[in-house]
């Protein structure tokens, strides 16, 4: 059913091609429209890596192939790939032309299975769901066309899976600071996006004792395949852990669920926290005594930053939630769980939430409500009109983005509380009280 | 053939101007060709992602200030929407105006694509404007709208009598037409078709087609001395403003390719002159597009004393940077009227330009003529340089520069300058389509390429320490080894 999209907060499954392209080395074929990476690259995003999206090879159909299909032309464009550009693995994705039409990627893909180079492929047609969901797809079709189970499993070895790669601005940055604390415990971290990961990374998912999946629900599909294939355990972590309180919280899970030294992981844990509070003691007059923000806060953003930032603010700054807003197209069946979450406050707080990506309603509900003074509206470039209408602070973290630009930066562990605070407090400190 | 404004459909450029995509040769034979009718397209049997005239259309119409855009299709194909919003929000802030345009999709599923979605997309159409009150609603359709056969423009006459806002149907599926650039004919088209109406009056206004009007303040400045006043689009009109575009004295454009749909339309519709000129882009350029309108209002006096002031200003500054220049060798890759245009600049500052990448062709606009900034590099180009007709292909853009070496490169569109570096190549981005606009523009062009070429740090750092993704095999290639032989046999 068509629905308004009013101020898209998601793209299509073809998207999809930006976790392809997070893995170094990794190479999307698109059997798509001439204009489909255009529109889900964009700007800012980190897409001019050693491939962008000016490199990824596309059939771009035409007329002709709408009418006669376009298998052939898949055929030839992958053909030509494996020999114009290098690449370790070839993850052909199919948009909304070549799937109405019928095309057999299935079987043109398969043709190729005795070339040198890996080529699976995915099914990502825009209009069969979110980036969210093809995201999942991507990973799903490197477990099922390109994995082999392992001869023996590595002790101590944890594949780490978080966010959606490029989609969420923060990825690099939060997926290498998971790697630090998880790292922290003694464990063996092994995650498959960005610098110096990829194919030899993959290769070592089926070794690991355990998988960790810190998402609200994005890849939980993926975890429970992998524990279906492969027999690997997973543990579950949704609230992404961002300053002392949730990663101390992080760190303890980890450790109980690899079985580590309590005691040790607890010294850890104070070590950790002692250095945190010693920021912390040094600026908390800035953050009592410059502001007028009121305590209250809304994010509308994906569920993973509602749900961390939510936490966040409330068990770590002391600040108070109003309603919540999560605007990825959660699918049904995790709302409820996803809900639940953001009832489990420090004194008993709890956060309402709204799973609603209609930007107009949000953005009225917004104006209708009581902030007790000047809020603070987390979100994405779609908030910044309404910020001003409700004179508001600020802060953009999630996609849409346009106005600000990260690289590597990261809100996750100890270190990304501090970061976050940076960057909301840089925000008060620019308006007169 | 002329234009047909009476109904909401419209020929793409291939049909109309004869448009290629593909195509390998050198500046006299593609002449020559387009004047003998010979030029055919050539297909690749491997190609990488470009862009669609969706894209193009949707994102000029949501210039307008206050109209509503909704493009019927699944997400991905709005997540443009964003973009296009804030950088049209920046460019009415710069001049303290409100941008209240949106850009709305209506996300299409599988269902959709099995039991259609007129239903869905009339109500959507009633919640924009009942949200919004926009003063016009465009409809965009899509690859997907396209192929399951959604009539939008039965839904639009439908909704006439409940809408009271002009609202029109624009054609820009992905796969209608090889060339983006359609897509500035599909908005031209919607908006001669439902927004422009016929003159009450004849105005003092030169129509003054553009994208971002960056060099608004020098051109009204210009204009004053003729008494006229330019009126830009679409940047920041609105749905008012354009209505009246038919009593203006004439229409001129920055860019061939972005003024042919209007300007001709206008032209043949409404008897507003267009000025076919080669664009004010250069020394040359400038001054004969100025004289064209000089000629075209009446002012030819007037526009020659403009002239000789600011020559006996800036010509002697850019004579004394040429000799720096001179000797240099450029690669451009742009779209079809810039990279021959600024091909043209190039030259005016003595650079050698050894291969132009054109992102389309059009063998004629839509007067049907022959491109005149072609005419004129036929005739005064110093050299035959070598031309491809390849949209954003970056991997023939990288074998052309690796064969080549040349001391600069210059683009005009995202995700192709940064290529060049890599390879080591110094390289500059034309976003601002007045980066060389005038007198003003030459100099500070000149500047620039000056600039670019004397520090090559940052190409050079990042060069050594990265690895290209082509194979080895491909660079020793040529560069159009992968183009099938014509179409048509």
């Amino acid at each position: 059913m068509t629905k308004i999209l009013d101020q898209p907060r998601y793209k299509c499954a073809l998207a999809a091609m930006q976790t392809v392209h997070a893995i170094t080395n990794a190479l999307p074929i698109l059997h798509a429209g001439p204009g489909c990476a255009d529109k889900l690259g964009g700007g800012g995003q980190g897409g001019s890596g050693h491939f962008s999206p000016r490199v990824f090879p596309c059939t771009n159909l035409s007329e002709k192939e709408v009418i006669f299909g376009g298998e052939e032309r898949l055929k030839e464009t992958i053909e030509n790939a494996l020999k114009i550009i290098k690449a370790d693995l070839y993850v052909v994705l199919s948009g909304c032309t070549s799937e109405i039409v019928g095309d057999d990627h299935q079987e043109v893909v398969r043709s190729f299975q005795n070339v040198d180079q890996p080529v699976i492929f995915a099914s990502t047609a825009g209009f069969k769901g979110s980036n969210f969901l093809g995201h999942e797809w991507v990973i799903q079709a490197i477990i099922e066309q390109y994995l082999k189970p392992a001869e023996k499993k590595i002790k101590g070895l944890v594949n780490i899976w978080a966010s959606v790669p490029q989609h969420d601005p923060f990825w690099y940055g939060n997926l290498f600071e998971l790697e630090n604390l998880v790292a922290q415990l003694g464990l063996t971290p092994n995650t498959i996006f960005g610098y110096d990961r990829g194919i030899k990374n993959i290769d070592k998912i089926p070794e690991a004792e355990f998988n960790l999946l810190v998402s609200p629900w994005v890849g939980l599909n993926n975890v429970k395949l992998l524990e279906e294939k492969f027999g690997t355990p997973y543990l579950h972590l949704p609230t992404l852990p961002i300053g002392a309180f949730e990663s101390s919280k992080f760190l303890r899970a980890v450790s109980d669920f690899a079985g580590l030294d309590q005691q040790k992981t607890e010294e850890i844990i104070t070590e950790n926290e002692k250095k945190y509070y010693y920021f912390i003691e040094r600026f908390a007059d800035v953050f009592l005594e410059t502001r007028i923000m009121s305590k209250r806060f809304a994010v509308v953003s994906d569920a993973q930053y509602s749900l961390a930032i939510t936490k966040f603010l409330v068990n770590d700054v002391g600040l108070f939630p109003s309603k919540q807003y999560i605007t990825d197209d959660t699918p049904d069946q995790y709302q409820e769980q996803i809900r639940g979450y953001f009832k489990e406050l420090n004194y008993e707080i709890e956060a309402e939430v709204a799973f609603i990506s209609d930007g107009y309603l949000i953005q009225n509900e917004i104006q209708d409500t009581y902030f007790t003074g000047h809020p603070l509206i987390i979100g994405s470039s779609w908030e910044k009109k309404i910020a001003k209408k409700t004179d508001a602070y600020y802060l953009s973290i999630s996609w849409p983005m346009n106005e600000r630009l990260v690289i590597n930066s990261s809100y996750v562990g100890y270190g990304g509380g501090l970061k976050l605070l940076e960057d909301i407090y840089t925000e008060v400190l620019a308006r007169a009280i | 053939m002329s234009l047909d404004l009476t109904i909401s459909t419209f020929g793409t450029r291939e049909s109309r101007l004869g448009s290629i995509t593909g195509y390998n040769g050198d500046l006299q034979d593609l002449v020559s060709q387009s004047k003998c009718g010979t030029l055919k397209e050539k297909n690749r049997c491997f190609s990488q992602s470009t862009s669609c005239d969706a894209g193009c259309a949707l994102g000029q119409l949501a210039y307008i200030r206050d109209v509503a855009v909704i493009n019927h299709a699944p997400s991905g194909c709005t997540a443009m929407a964003a973009t296009t919003i804030v950088s049209h929000t920046q460019l009415a802030a710069k001049r303290g105006l409100d941008y209240d345009a949106v850009f709305l999709g209506t996300d299409m599923d599988e269902n959709d694509t099995i039991f259609g979605a007129v239903g869905g997309l009339k109500e959507i159409i009633i919640d924009t404007y009942n949200r919004y009150k926009p003063k016009a609603i465009f409809v965009g359709t899509s690859c997907v709208s396209g192929i399951i056969g959604e009539d939008v423009d039965s839904v639009l006459a439908e909704l006439k009598s409940e809408i009271p806002v002009p609202m029109a149907a624009v054609h820009c599926e992905g796969f209608k037409s090889r060339v983006w650039a359609t897509g500035f004919d599909a908005a031209d088209h919607a908006v001669l078709t439902t927004l422009v109406k016929p003159p009450q009056k004849k105005t003092n206004v030169i129509n003054f087609k553009n994208f971002n009007e960056s060099a608004r303040t020098e051109i009204i400045k210009i204009f004053a001395n003729l008494d006229v006043e330019p009126f830009f689009l679409y940047s920041n009109s609105t749905v008012e403003e354009l209505s009246h575009l038919s009593e203006a004295l004439a229409t001129v454009s920055i860019c061939g390719t972005l003024g042919t749909y209007l300007g001709n339309g206008l032209e043949q519709k409404y008897g507003v002159p267009y000025i076919k000129t080669i664009n004010p882009l250069g020394i040359v350029g400038f001054e004969t597009w100025l004289r064209g309108i000089g000629q075209v209002i009446s002012k030819e006096a007037e526009v020659e004393a403009y002239i000789e002031k600011e020559r006996a200003f800036y010509i002697p500054k850019i004579e004394e940077l040429k000799k720096q220049l001179q000797g240099l060798r450029a690669v451009l890759g742009m779209g079809a009227s810039y990279a021959f245009q600024i091909s043209r600049v190039l030259q005016e500052l003595g650079i050698e330009v050894v291969w132009v990448a054109s992102w389309h062709y059009d063998t004629t606009y839509d007067n049907h003529e022959i491109p005149p900034h072609l005419e004129y590099l036929a005739k005064e180009s110093p050299n035959n340089f070598k031309v491809s007709v390849s949209d954003q292909q970056n991997f023939e853009i990288l074998n052309i520069l690796n064969k080549y070496q040349p001391d600069i490169y210059l683009g005009r569109h995202p995700g192709t300058t940064v290529w060049a570096i890599k390879q080591g190549i110094a390289a500059f981005f034309l976003a601002d389509e007045y980066k060389t606009f005038g007198y003003r523009g030459t100099l500070d062009f000149a500047y620039t390429i000056l600039d670019t070429i004397k520090n090559r740090s940052f190409e050079k750092n990042l060069a050594a320490r990265i690895t290209l993704p082509y194979s080895d095999w491909w660079y020793e290639q040529d560069n159009a080894t992968f183009f099938k032989e014509d179409l048509n046999k």
